[in-house]
């Protein structure tokens, strides 16, 4: 496997960042995604920290899994929760890199349909009769 | 550039792009039914591909070759799943050998698009689907990335001409 670098900074589609956006304006939300950035976090240890029920820290952990900020694993009778910042990060970055072979793509394909009109004749190997000035 | 839209889904893996042509339907179609058009604009310029075969029918099979510029060959196959002339083309997209027999250990990739033509423009949509982000990294490390990029330049320079 290739290490790459990502250059552009990674940047979410309008929809996506409403969602990350609106999971993030909430403090208790911030706080759990904090501490689980640094290794998985059971959803008890969670609502250990903070004055509120379980069911409500279990519902803040939600709102950040549907919007992808955490990933849930089942370890044995306990809920996991871990911080997909970076897989988030890293997947734009990729479809970013997939969108500019596209736009190549499209870009190439606008250039042909303003050239000469179709040319079958081409199928014709022989016909290798390019000349440059 | 005629592109007016992309939407990237990190969740599903998928990459939406939207362009726009000032062709009708049927001429952008030919860009895809057409081996010989086809090969014009899907791989880089650095990679220019060569459709062996293209049949461009539901369950037909295409195999090509994209040559690098060191003369490396990276072999390529689609399957067309739906192939509804001028409107829409969904096949799987993967690698394979010098022979067209598919790399099984490679990444598959699904992909629809559809044309839609009103007042004589084209819509096209391109619908890519990953299944994996590990395949996606594995897709982009064959080198295809650093072809893209000259690519750019290339065209800056037909546009020139």
């Amino acid at each position: 496997m290739v290490a790459r670098t990502i250059d552009p900074p990674p940047r979410l589609g309008d929809s996506d960042a409403d969602a990350v956006f609106r999971a993030l304006a909430d403090g208790t939300r911030r706080d759990i995604l904090r501490r689980t950035l640094t290794g998985p976090q059971s959803i008890s240890a969670l609502a250990q920290r903070y004055e509120m029920s379980f069911a409500a820290v279990q519902k803040h952990v939600t709102v950040l899994d549907r919007c992808g900020l955490v990933e849930k694993h089942r370890f044995g009778k306990e809920q996991l929760v871990h911080a997909r910042v970076e897989r988030i990060a890293q997947a734009s970055g990729l479809l970013a890199e997939f969108e500019r072979l596209w736009r190549d793509r499209v870009g190439r394909i606008d250039l042909l349909l303003d050239g000469p009109p179709a040319e079958r004749a081409s199928d014709d190997p022989t016909n290798d009769t390019d000349t440059h000035p | 550039m005629p592109v007016i839209s992309t939407e990237r889904d990190t969740d599903a893996l998928t990459l939406t792009l939207v362009a726009e042509f000032d062709a009708p339907a049927a001429r952008v179609w030919q860009v895809w039914e057409d081996p010989r058009q086809l090969e014009r604009w899907w791989g880089p310029p650095s990679w220019p591909a060569t459709f062996r075969r293209h049949d461009f029918v539901a369950g037909g099979e295409s195999h090509y070759v994209m040559t690098g510029p060191d003369g490396t060959e990276a072999g390529g196959w689609w399957r067309a799943i739906d192939v509804s002339p001028t409107e829409r083309f969904e096949w799987e997209d993967g690698f394979a050998d010098a022979e067209g027999r598919p790399d099984p250990s490679m990444p598959v990739t699904h992909a629809v698009a559809t044309l839609e033509e009103k007042d004589g423009t084209t819509t096209m949509t391109v619908v890519s689907t990953f299944a994996s982000l590990e395949q996606l990294e594995q897709l982009l490390a064959m080198g295809m990335d650093e072809g893209m990029r000259e690519a750019m330049g290339q065209i800056d320079a037909l546009l020139r001409e």
